[in-house]
């Protein structure tokens, strides 16, 4: 039998407020266990939370780049359980009438066809604190620093068809919250991170099978194996006559395994009820009208502009798109160069990315600085370095020995291009080599490569090669 | 100087006729020699009183004092008070100690007012008696074998027994207005939103309310102008200033237009609170005011409403009490939820369990719109209801309860008859309008008292109104005799 995976994603990101959703405590991460929490956070008898007016911006800033419709007046509740991490015993969040809804996002993956996924809702909700099951032998530790840090949870409809496809949604989300400067993105710091429900249906059926719920993942690679594992694991139950039941789930990377965290016959009853220490929040559509206008430039359409105004391929427009910081710094890097658009985007997606890639940091804390960068496109275009010798300029620059210039002057990548001082070189090859010249001159063209490259070896590298071939060329024309 | 009003007291501190350590002190003996009968306070605060009345002088000296400078007050003890304990009338915060003041504390505190201690209560202000304390019952000043209500007793009874003259205190239900009927003396809550509730250990957030007691309505009117008003903190508390209340008072209540509720005379009102009731609007009748009937056809279905809704929002709201942070922890537990289970079980008392299991079922899955939200409908046409009277008149007056002060015990196996002691105030909660309760005469040697019911904000005309029935009478003045 054929089957289907359907795919819902709920997101949670983190919104990049300095204080946290209902009290005046900082969201800094990393901090010394509890020192970021305060009589709001700990839920002392007596609190009152009091709503930071910033996260209600930043839901209505998502809500509009995804084509969403804002809710005039949305509604925090009380999500009612016990967890020693859950300070009040309820979590605050939106339940019945969240702030963003019903919104469409299109998503094309540079190697996949594109497809549409509708998002369900977007809602306002405060974070847990942790957990710390290894720092006291024999004991638990509570750490409420990161309780009462705003998080907006994005819950799509359950459109997915693949693993791929799960995780190209979740990368458009990603880039679109950090387009908008709401939430850092940063996964390993679970400022971005996802559920999955995975269900499997005989392929060409519209009923939804049975889901699993997948938590927590915290990397693109994560939910692509986590989702592949769990689909494979459905069909192969299925197959032989067993049948999925409705339960949560953890991956295991390590093991690379799903498994069972709890099912739904032990399910809470979450008791969710308008919270009254919460006024309703009301938007007004001039609010909404205000937002709007200040909204920055969102990836789908900046991919356009970069199409159309420097005349990039839409893959590679695609890529430099993806991360707002890199598309930030290829448009500094060119609007300081002046060079091809297409080469700095090159560089900046191949070699660049490469450097960024081993030493895992982000372009915003890359060693090369746009102007730096720019620097090098100039003296490629104008033939100072060549394109191997620009290879050693980039990572002379990423070593910290100084613009593109110094890199070349102290490295002595500098390609000979004086025609006199070149002329001469040639002329020393063409003496020493008279039976490939005979063989040129019979029309064996091909052995122009053999002469440059001796040209070259001579040359020590330096020599501009194209240059090469020119003077090699009319010395030997008839 | 137990005996004098707040207008008095500032007399005397201004003139010099007396210090505020003097009164004080004074205070503090009379706890010392009476407060062993009563069992009105948890926690007694000498020293630091005395430490407040000391700043206090040194204000009055330089006059650098406001009209609450140096006079003493108590705390219901759901307040909290940095370093000072906060019981809530519960074993489960026994030994927690606030970290913070309370919004209110912080301000009374500011206008210079000396903290005695802090009241006895039922436990999370839920009960109508002050019995279900942890710290054992409150008694009644008129009469010791009786309960002074609940569920701000302690401050009910230490205001009538003149152990100080001012106590805070809070209302959710009606644990303002029915103990200050049952005590004879004279306690406002305030509209919904008009007193921070930041620092007042939340009992059902939607519904309570901080607001004063004492023994006039005078000396209310200095109290609650000084705790009133816009809390930041608080996103119920509502912007808007707070008005003169002590300077309103004299103003006349001749075209006063009282509604009288045929439903507060139904069954189940004793003929002595009847008539003492009856007597007190013919009072107001002489002064100039005019009676009229009004209907509040849901008024009836408050209690079931009220008993839907707040415990719904007690069990979410105590669910912090988990063992974990503070308060209560049961020990050498075998598990987390051993631990949860046996810390909850073992700190709180019967009332509370009982309010937390009936809360958790109405807000549960399959039982929410049949109780929660019907109640919530409810809610509004209780209040729709207030809003039509009040279209004809301008207060609404009645019964504070249908009966006296019962005995000790008389209710505590009952708890339907104990919820019906709150028949008359729990719609004004689920409106959220403020009320008063004032003193009217006795029965059988009882106190009763009349509930005076405004329209949003209407403070100002509660208290006038209040004081000139006050002017004209004396029942307030009565100092009771269960007590030397």
């Amino acid at each position: 039998m054929h089957w289907q995976a359907v795919i819902g994603l709920e997101i949670h990101a983190q919104l990049a407020t300095r204080s946290k959703i209902f009290s005046g405590a900082a969201t800094a991460y990393g901090a010394e266990p509890n020192t970021q929490a305060c009589a709001v956070d700990l839920g002392l008898p007596g609190v009152l939370p009091v709503l930071n007016a910033e996260v209600v911006n930043m839901a209505v800033m998502f809500g509009l780049a995804i084509d969403a419709q804002i809710a005039g007046r949305s509604i925090f509740a009380r999500k009612n359980y016990f967890y020693p991490d859950l300070p009040k015993g309820y979590q605050i969040s939106q339940f019945e009438l969240p702030i963003v809804y019903d919104g469409r996002l299109e998503v094309t993956p540079g190697d996949a066809a594109p497809f549409t996924v509708g998002v369900t809702r977007a809602h306002l909700e405060e974070d847990a604190g942790k957990s710390l099951h290894d720092a006291f032998q024999g004991m638990t530790g509570i750490d409420l620093n990161r309780a009462g840090t705003p998080l907006l949870e994005i819950v799509s409809e359950p459109e997915m068809h693949s693993a791929a496809q799960a995780v190209a949604y979740m990368r458009k989300i990603h880039s679109i919250v950090r387009y908008l400067g709401i939430c850092d993105g940063n996964m390993q710091e679970g400022s971005f991170r996802c559920d999955a429900n995975v269900s499997v249906r005989p392929a060409g059926t519209s009923t939804l099978g049975t889901r699993a719920e997948l938590k927590n993942l915290n990397s693109f690679r994560f939910v692509e194996r986590a989702i592949d594992i769990e689909i494979e694991r459905q069909i192969e139950l299925l197959e032989g006559g067993g049948t999925v039941i409705q339960e949560t789930r953890l991956y295991d990377e390590i093991r690379d395994e799903t498994r069972s965290m709890r099912s739904k016959e032990d399910a809470d009853d979450y008791r969710y009820f308008p919270d009254p220490d919460l006024l309703p929040v009301v938007i007004s559509e001039d609010a909404i009208a205000a937002i709007r206008a200040a909204l920055p430039e969102l990836p789908d359409a900046r991919e356009r502009r970069l199409i159309e105004q420097y005349a990039l391929g839409a893959e590679l427009a695609g890529q430099l798109v993806a991360n707002r910081a890199v598309a930030d710094y290829f448009e500094s890097t060119h609007g300081l160069a002046g060079t091809d658009a297409k080469l700095t985007a090159n560089w900046i997606t191949g070699e660049l990315a490469a450097h960024l890639n081993k030493h895992q940091v982000g372009v915003d804390a890359c060693p090369v600085t746009a102007e730096m960068l720019a620097g090098l496109m100039v003296r490629i275009t104008d033939g100072t370095v060549s394109s191997s010798g620009a290879k050693e300029v980039l990572a002379g620059m990423w070593d910290g020995e100084g613009d593109a210039d110094s890199v070349i002057q102290a490295r002595g990548l500098e390609q000979m291009s004086d025609s006199g001082e070149l002329e001469q070189a040639v002329d020393q090859v063409l003496a020493a080599n008279p039976s490939q010249v005979e063989q040129y001159l019979a029309g064996k063209t091909k052995v122009l490569g053999f002469l440059v490259g001796q040209v070259m070896k001579a040359s020590a590298g330096k020599a501009n090669p194209q240059r090469v071939g020119e003077i090699i060329k009319s010395k030997l024309s008839p | 100087m137990h005996d004098k009003s707040v207008s008095d007291l500032q007399r005397g501190l201004r003139t010099g006729e007396f210090s505020s350590v003097e009164l004080v002190e004074t205070c503090l003996a009379r706890i010392e020699a009476l407060d062993g009968r009563l069992n009105s306070l948890i926690t007694v605060t000498g020293e630091r009183a005395l430490v407040q009345a000391r700043a206090a002088d040194k204000r009055l000296a330089t006059g650098d004092a406001g009209p609450l400078t140096g006079i003493p007050l108590m705390h219901k003890d759901i307040l909290c008070t940095r370093g000072v304990r906060t019981s809530c009338g519960s074993r489960m915060l026994d030994n927690f100690i606030a970290p913070y003041d309370a919004t209110v504390v912080e301000r009374l505190d500011a206008a210079g007012m000396c903290m005695l201690g802090k009241t006895n209560m039922d436990e999370f202000a839920m009960g109508s008696s002050t019995e279900s304390s942890y710290y054992g019952p409150t008694r009644n000043p008129w009469s010791l074998d009786r309960v002074p209500g609940g569920s701000s007793g302690g401050s009910a009874a230490a205001v009538a027994a003149r152990l100080s003259p001012l106590a805070t205190c809070t209302d959710t239900g009606g644990s303002i207005r029915q103990p200050a009927a049952m005590c004879g003396i004279t306690g406002i809550k305030p509209t919904y939103g008009r007193v921070s509730r930041y620092g007042l250990v939340a009992f059902a957030s939607s519904l309570d309310q901080g607001g004063v007691m004492a023994r006039s309505a005078e000396d209310a009117a200095f109290l609650l102008a000084a705790m009133a008003g816009f809390d930041a903190r608080d996103s119920t508390s509502i912007e808007r200033p707070v008005e003169d209340y002590p300077a309103v008072l004299s103003d006349s209540v001749a075209g006063l237009r009282i509604g009288i509720p045929k439903e507060y005379f139904d069954q189940g009102l004793e003929s002595g609170v009847a008539e003492r009731v009856q007597e007190a609007l013919a009072e107001f009748e002489r002064l100039g005011a005019v009676i009229t009937d009004v209907s509040l056809p849901h008024a009836p279905l408050s209690i079931p409403t009220y008993y839907v809704v707040a415990p719904a929002e007690c069990s979410s709201n105590l669910s912090r009490y988990d063992g974990v942070r503070f308060g209560y922890r049961a020990e050498n537990a075998s598990d987390l939820l051993d631990m949860y289970k046996r810390s909850r079980s073992e700190g709180f008392g019967a009332e509370v369990k009982r309010r937390i299991m009936v809360g958790t079922y109405v807000l549960s899955a399959g039982y929410y719109d049949a109780y929660y939200l019907k109640a919530q409908k409810l809610r509004r046409r209780i209040s729709e209801d207030f809003q039509k009277a009040f279209e004809r008149v301008d207060v609404i007056m009645g019964p504070t309860t249908p009966g006296t002060a019962f005995k000790l015990g008389e209710k505590t196996d009952d708890p339907i008859s104990m919820y019906l002691c709150d028949v008359y105030t729990t719609g004004v909660n689920l409106a959220g309008l403020p009320a008063a309760s004032i003193p009217v005469g006795f029965t059988d040697g009882l106190p009763v008292g009349l509930h005076l019911v405004g329209n949003y904000f209407q403070e100002a005309r509660l208290l006038n109104a209040a004081h000139q029935y006050q002017q004209a009478s004396d029942w307030h003045l009565r100092m009771p005799r269960g007590i030397a």
